[in-house]
């Protein structure tokens, strides 16, 4: 047990922030443990994790909120375990949101700009929702300001940038086609900083808080895929860790909710599932406390962690909206037409071939087989004689 | 065309090009199939367990297999591109000048719309069959680097890691796999248009072209003032 300090005279750290809201040792352990787990670390992770928080000091943090539906904090306040929202939302290191504060207005807007010209260069910057860029960003204003102006101005200073949810990492439904407001996710305007894109509409509560551990307690960024997810969450697809998977091997599919395949628990394959080009952990640490997932309650996975999903619609077809072509025409449709179209007109070219090269295709001088055959039998006995 | 037509038999499609064609058109075949399978499964009602089946499965595996084999032969059809006969080389695959240009057009007068009364030789392919040529073998790229991009997610091989590029260039996979879906059905139009050009072909000017992808002979009207056959169509000596 660390010796109780006197945190009035320097910034606590973590673990004594906790403490002194009534964490006990016993938890905080225990939080470690599991932080560690979804981070994928070993054993000893368990007490880099520990020691980090006991040693380091709160790492500022504004979460800004652009073009979004606040699904992000709502999915991160239901985090299982309570530890995760105290770290943040019971200000042990947040200093601005713009849904949780207590301050409205010109004072709300006054602790931004403290904190970002305090902590320079060492806070975090969290950002919910896409940016829009149409019409000068008038599309999202917040105290004045345009949420561009706001992103430019709140990244400059920012040690590194958590982009939640779709909305911050490719735009969601607003940047869908035909995107009116140009809705842009954040890693396509600031580009000279470290930026983690938390993917899902909204992210999987432990994974937010898997990365955020991560990033206050090792002060670097986690292991990123080449999309900038961290890799420990988002390396393996929704199909891949599916209880339902056999099913899919197996060919066994769903044909229609209410069949009897549906009934046994078969792949939702056929019936739109996403869970295939999906990225996310959803089949691993599953939601609302490792209750359930989208397939496991027998409906498809809709790819909300992946860019466009909107426009990979509808969601209950296996074979998407073919993009540029109107809606409701797949690839298939498309293909059909043009093969139709490519038959007739071949029918249409071998007709016409009969006709217009009849005096090619005839028998020509010289090629009558029987006289040929004669001529050579004739050519044979003349050798012979 | 009034006086007897003479042919003489000329070595046009070396061994290696009848080869990587048969297995290229084995292994279109195969893709084909078995990803229009992958993308509707056919649906049947069984008290199976999952445990006891694996045909889906297989038909993936097929899939991939089939995927490898066809591009080591299209990349082995890329270097006897650069060192096989003029007819397998890639420069009679490519439209440069505007004379190739031209005769691609009158290609098209003579043998799709039939207007003109002109006629071709075409030992190797004639214009319009190049350009088709070259049009399949970008199509056939955009496959490999498309399906290996989907396929580098779940591989942790080497040769599926050089594409794990091409999905973020695509935004999602979801659209990626649109994309290498859709071009299946260019692959299905251009068999069908290739399959009855070859017989069109035979069926019209005797130089024997269906015979020739598996001899490597085909069969060329001889003129009396007709110049000596190049000596590259000349098979190796035995």
């Amino acid at each position: 047990m660390i010796a109780p300090v006197d945190i009035s005279k320097r910034a606590p750290t973590i673990y004594e922030q906790m403490v002194s809201r009534g964490v006990s040792r016993r938890d905080f352990m225990k939080f470690c443990a599991w932080m560690s787990a979804y981070l994928g670390l070993r054993n000893t992770g368990v007490s880099q994790i520990a020691k980090a928080l006991e040693t380091r000091r709160r790492i500022p943090v504004v979460w800004m909120h652009f073009q979004e539906c606040t699904c992000c904090s709502e999915s991160f306040i239901r985090s299982s375990h309570p530890i995760v929202a105290d770290i943040l939302l019971d200000k042990v290191s947040l200093d601005y949101t713009e849904t949780l504060q207590a301050a409205a207005g010109h004072q709300a807007e006054e602790i931004l700009q403290d904190t970002i010209t305090k902590y320079k260069g060492e806070y975090l910057m969290l950002v919910e929702g896409s940016v829009p860029l149409g019409a000068d960003g008038v599309y999202c204003v917040v105290g004045g300001k345009s949420a561009v102006d706001t992103v430019h101005e709140v990244a400059a200073g920012a040690k590194a940038i958590i982009a939640w949810g779709n909305c911050a990492c490719a735009g969601c439904v607003q940047a869908a086609n035909p995107n009116p407001t140009r809705a842009t996710p954040i890693n396509a305007i600031i580009k000279d900083k470290p930026i983690v894109n938390v993917q899902g509409c909204p992210p999987i509560a432990e994974v937010m808080a898997g990365v955020l551990v991560h990033l206050l307690a090792f002060d670097r960024i986690p292991q990123l895929d080449h999309l900038g997810r961290p890799k420990a969450f988002y390396s393996r697809r929704v199909h891949d860790t599916c209880y339902r998977r056999p099913n899919y091997d197996a060919g066994l599919f769903v044909e229609s909710f209410d069949d009897e395949n549906a009934k046994k628990g078969y792949c939702l394959y056929k019936v739109g599932c996403r869970g295939p080009t999906t990225y996310n952990s959803c089949g691993v640490i599953r939601w609302n406390n490792g209750t359930s997932y989208p397939i496991q309650s027998g409906h498809p996975c809709i790819g909300c962690s992946e860019a466009q999903f909107w426009d990979n619609g509808p969601f209950y077809q296996r074979i998407a909206n073919f993009p540029g072509f109107g809606i409701e025409s797949t690839a298939d449709q498309i293909g059909m037409t043009l093969g139709g179209i490519t038959v007739a007109g071949l029918a249409v070219h071998a007709a016409m071939t009969n006709v217009r090269k009849r005096h090619e295709i005839g028998e020509q001088p010289g090629e009558n087989a029987e006289a040929a055959e004669k001529s050579n039998q004739e050519a044979d006995k003349g050798g012979a004689s | 065309m009034n006086q007897p037509r003479n042919f003489i038999r000329v070595y046009v499609w070396e061994l290696p090009v009848r080869l990587t064609h048969w297995i290229n058109a084995a292994c279109i075949v195969v893709l084909g199939v078995t990803g229009y399978l992958i993308a509707h499964p056919p649906g049947y009602m069984t008290a199976t367990e999952a445990s006891f089946g694996y045909w889906f499965g297989i038909v993936r595996f097929t899939h991939f297999v089939a995927a490898y084999t066809f591009v080591v032969a299209l990349v082995f059809r890329i270097y006897w591109a650069f060192v096989g006969n003029k007819f397998a080389r890639w420069r009679s695959f490519v439209l440069l000048t505007p004379k190739e240009w031209k005769e691609a057009v009158r290609v098209a007068k003579i043998e799709i719309f039939q207007v003109s009364d002109e006629t071709i030789e075409p030992l190797g392919h004639n214009a319009v069959s190049s350009f088709t040529y070259a049009v399949l073998f970008l199509l056939a790229l955009f496959q490999v680097i498309s399906g290996f991009g989907l396929y580098a997610a779940m591989s942790h091989g080497w040769m599926p890691g050089l594409f794990s590029w091409v999905m973020p260039l695509f935004g999602s996979e979801q659209t990626l796999r649109s994309f290498h879906y859709a071009a299946n059905w260019l692959f299905i139009l251009f068999t069908v248009v290739h399959v009855y050009m070859v017989f069109y072909t035979d069926y019209v000017d005797g130089h024997g072209g269906l015979s020739g992808i598996i001899s490597g002979w085909k069969f060329m009207d001889k003129r009396e003032t007709a110049v000596p056959v190049a000596s590259q169509s000349v098979p190796p000596a035995k």
